[in-house]
């Protein structure tokens, strides 16, 4: 008991305060379970009053934002919440994402991952939700995933805002021998109004930090908001429109070497021989070294620039042991379909009584339908890289990563030294998308640097070898009936689907020793999970046994989900004879908050109006990572091929930070949707990824990138997420609007093997 | 070697058939171009070579005879270039990491074509690939230039 036990009383006790109080702070919070990380790396004179908030003498004002800046705009909103607070302007400060740190754990990162719909508020899964929670502060797991940054940070940095600009006004209280409630704060300066004695924060700081904050500090109200829910200048624009060396790529260090990593091609396979010879005479190439680990196993060549390092790779022959998976597309493929067909079935959802609805159903009621997607590359425009330096026992790591407490951990196990004595220092990140949730090029590198005597050496991987190692997106089938009602609308539906497991990939990966057992709820989510109401409805998922490596890929289950939900949906509405919209204000009538982003689409869109020949809409709706999207694609014919020339996205995440950072992750999500729907495709022969850069493996390019437009309400009762939930309804929207202009259906994916995209 | 790149002389010793974009970032230190995929197909390294854009993973150091300018000397005098600040009016970037080299392709189609159509952004653009999905806002923010220029 002892620790753990007066942890779990203490974070009890505080969530019921939160809850009960209505927005009460207890200062504790901050200093409790875990250290404040930034205690130890202070510089001269400057104070910290909790894990989020730094201020110098001078009065530069250090906020920390602990989430990876992958271009969703976390570290300006997340800078936003405390500063809304702490009475400082946004270009007043300073934003890092600081350290790893336990304190910095993502709560809600692990509360969504429990097997409830977002919608779900019984009693059953809010315990789940708050136990869940409970756990991830005790795994303290620090990372950026699932949209959860702003809905986990929320009242968390607020809290940390209000309670520094507390103390701050104690401190200029004390010296004034005034009441602290007497005192107004704005712009980083504590006013006095009754002498017109002005302090700035960082001539209190000092004092500050030393002194408790109230035990309890209301949060502002939304009407008193200054900064919150409004747009703000994204506070990484200047270095990024001026080329500045922010990414991991761009890492400098003295001394520094670079190195470049061939890993074997056959995933999960041996080294069976290396021959470096040649490589090693050539010029700058310091030496090749075995790089075997439980992910992968190659080499890597060191050598004092990257392109030196990429040539000699070239020059080094390796034999490669097989993998242990299917060698081709067609060989995998089938062990889905045999999973769909005989592998076990465990049900998200079980509503009515499906079997008894299909025994009796008239033929001409029933619809049917199989789906599939296949494996996807992340393809982040900054290929995976990391720079590590080991030496005296210390591991440092910069990486562009999205779980520094991870890296932490798992690249001091790979070189055998203790978590403690490893230090991450997360650049902002060239794209993540999922990618640099997975952990495997900070191993790598840190297995690299115990090669180079304790000089740092930057890991650079070539887009090939990035596009060849990633961990993909699962390929997945899906299986699909229907019996509809004389009114055309459903009574019966059975869904049933079939992928490789992430979880039972990723934790094979990094903690070998736990075995993943049980259900994945990720091969369902955007089909068991949606607030459709239907007599007797069924989501069954099946995990299929493939060994290629799986990995969170935006919006994860949900960006094949979407598709194959919302594509089944619209063959529905259909055969049933209904409006694609009027099927689900139907359906979901029971949601309202699903039906005020069906009608606000409807009417940004103008659907039902008549179109020009050789134009038409389809539309698509999925709720994912708690933000409620509806959205409708509309294309063209253009000479037999089809251009996508608009989207219309209607969103609901219950509260919106900043509505022009929302806005564009709306955008960022629907362009990463379409930009698969047309054109991306992983597939495999002789045992290897056939696909190796941007030629065969193609993006959504500036003349494909339709108009966007994005609605946005606030409706929702509980808070969402904005990074990924504007992926999944992308790809069925347009599916279902090749349908509307072709009549042609089409199931697979990507749609471009069926149809010529502009 | 030599090497102008930035209105600066660089001596740098360096295999000739090294790209111009390794150069630039091992040797000289120079990181505002980005590598992405090493075959001129994501454009995240463009450069100018005598105001022309190229895109420096494909060009050698051996190749280049003329002046280099990269995102780094696009401001003049701490001012920024009205292309960078039209990024900014309209809050382009996201990652970023592809942003410097869809600047200089923004700047050099301004150069050649003052006023450009949606096709000449289309075609002006299409060689540099953006994962974040800011086409819409990079298009709205060269338009933005365009008209900044021409009220000038």
């Amino acid at each position: 008991m002892g620790r753990l036990g007066t942890i779990a009383r203490r974070t009890f006790l505080i969530g019921t305060g939160l809850v009960a109080g209505g927005l009460a702070v207890g200062y504790y919070y901050y200093r409790k379970p875990y250290p404040n990380p930034l205690e130890g790396e202070l510089a001269g004179g400057e104070a910290t009053f909790n894990p989020y908030v730094k201020i110098a003498p001078d009065n530069t004002i250090t906020l920390i934002a602990p989430r990876a800046e992958m271009g969703q705009g976390v570290a300006t909103t997340l800078a936003a919440l405390v500063a809304e607070e702490l009475d400082v302007r946004l270009d007043q400060v300073i934003v890092e994402h600081g350290p790893a740190g336990h304190a910095y754990a993502n709560t809600t990162m692990l509360e969504e991952g429990g097997p409830f719909a977002h919608f779900d508020e019984s009693t059953v899964a809010e315990l789940m939700r708050s136990g869940m929670a409970v756990a991830g502060k005790f795994l303290g797991m620090q990372g950026t995933g699932g949209s959860t940054s702003i809905v986990d940070g929320f009242d968390r940095m607020r809290q940390a805002g209000a309670a520094a600009r507390e103390v701050l006004k104690l401190a200029a209280a004390n010296r004034l021998g005034v009441d602290a409630a007497s005192l107004w704060t704005s712009d980083g300066i504590v006013t006095d109004p009754a002498s017109g004695k002005t302090f700035p924060y960082g001539a209190l700081a000092q004092e500050a930090a030393a002194l408790a904050p109230p035990a309890e500090i209301r949060l502002r109200e939304k009407s008193e908001w200054k900064i919150l829910g409004k747009p703000q200048k994204r506070i990484d624009m200047r270095a990024k429109v001026t080329g500045a060396p922010i990414f991991g790529i761009d890492v400098r260090l003295p001394d520094m070497l670079f190195a470049t990593l061939r890993m074997n091609p056959y995933r999960g396979g041996p080294i069976a021989g290396l021959d470096a010879a040649d490589a090693e005479r050539m010029r700058g190439v310091v030496k090749v070294v075995k790089v075997e680990t439980g992910i992968a196993n190659g080499f890597a060549v060191i050598a004092d620039n990257s392109w030196r390092a990429f040539r000699a790779a070239d020059a080094v022959r390796a034999e490669w042991g097989k993998g242990s998976y299917p060698a081709d597309s067609a060989g995998i493929r089938q062990v889905l379909e045999t999973a769909l067909k005989e592998g076990d079935v465990s049900y998200g959802r079980d509503d009515g009584n499906v079997e008894t609805a299909f025994a009796d159903a008239p033929r001409e009621r029933i619809v049917e339908a199989d789906y599939s997607v296949p494996y996807l590359a992340h393809a982040t425009m900054e290929p995976m890289n990391a720079t590590a330096q080991l030496k005296d026992g210390r591991l440092d790591i910069w990486a562009p990563n999205q779980m520094p407490t991870m890296v932490r951990q798992l690249a001091a196990a790979a070189v055998g030294i203790a978590t403690d004595n490893c230090f991450v220092h997360t650049t902002y990140l060239g794209g993540g998308f999922g990618r640099r949730g997975d952990i495997d090029y900070a191993i790598y590198a840190a297995v690299v640097a115990r090669e180079t005597g304790g000089r740092p050496v930057q890991v650079t991987w070539t887009r090939e070898e990035d596009m060849q190692q990633d961990m993909y997106r699962p390929a997945a089938l899906g299986r699909f009936r229907a019996r509809l009602g004389e009114d055309g609308l459903p009574v019966a539906v059975d869904m049933r689907i079939a992928a490789p497991s992430i979880i039972g990939s990723l934790l094979p990966r990094y903690f070998p020793s736990i075995s993943p057992i049980g259900p994945d709820k990720s091969i369902t989510d955007g089909s068991a999970n949606q607030p459709y109401t239907i007599e007797n409805y069924r989501v069954g998922s099946i995990k299929a046994p493939v060994s290629v490596p799986v990995g969170f890929w935006r919006s994860v289950g949900n960006s094949f989900n979407g598709f194959f939900h919302e594509g089944f949906m619209d063959e529905i509405a259909v055969a049933g004879g209904l409006d694609p919209l009027e099927l689900r204000r139907r359906l979901m009538a029971a949601h309202p908050t699903a039906v005020n982003v069906v009608d606000k689409v409807g009417a940004m869109s103008r659907w039902g109006e008549k179109l020009p020949p050789g134009r038409a809409k389809g539309f698509a709706f999925t709720l994912s990572f708690g933000t409620w999207v509806a959205q409708v694609v509309q294309v063209a014919d253009v000479g037999g091929r089809i251009r996508i020339e608009k989207v219309w996205c209607a969103a609901d995440p219950g509260q919106v930070m900043d509505p022009a950072i929302f806005e564009a992750q709306m955008m960022s999500g629907i362009v990463y949707g379409l930009s698969s729907a047309i054109g991306e495709e992983i597939t495999f022969a002789d045992g290897a990824v056939q696909q190796s850069n941007f030629h065969d493996y193609t993006p959504m390019r500036m003349h494909q990138c339709p108009q966007i437009e994005v609605g946005i309400l606030e409706t929702a009762h509980r808070m969402g997420g904005a990074g990924e939930p504007g992926t999944p309804p992308s790809i069925p929207a347009l599916a279902n609007a090749i349908h509307a202009l072709t009549g042609k259906r089409i199931r697979s994916m990507p749609l471009s093997k069926e149809v010529e995209f502009v | 070697m030599k090497l102008n790149v930035n209105g600066r002389e660089h001596e740098i010793d360096v295999e000739p058939e090294m790209p111009l974009l390794w150069a630039l970032r091992d040797a000289l230190d120079i990181r505002g171009p980005k590598f992405g995929c090493g075959i001129a197909q994501c454009g995240a390294c463009t450069v100018f070579i005598d105001g022309a854009p190229v895109r420096s993973c494909s060009v050698t150091v051996g190749e280049v005879s003329g002046a280099v300018t990269t995102i780094e000397g696009l401001a003049a005098d701490g001012r920024l270039h009205p292309v960078q600040q039209a990024w900014i009016d309209e809050q382009v970037a996201q990652c970023g990491y592809c942003q410097a080299g869809q600047i200089m392709t923004a700047v050099a189609l301004l150069q050649a074509v003052p006023e450009p159509t949606d096709e000449d952004i289309d075609n002006a653009m299409s060689g540099n690939l953006c994962r974040c999905g800011t086409y819409p806002r990079i298009r709205a923010a060269i338009k933005r230039a365009a008209s900044a220029t021409a009220g000038a």
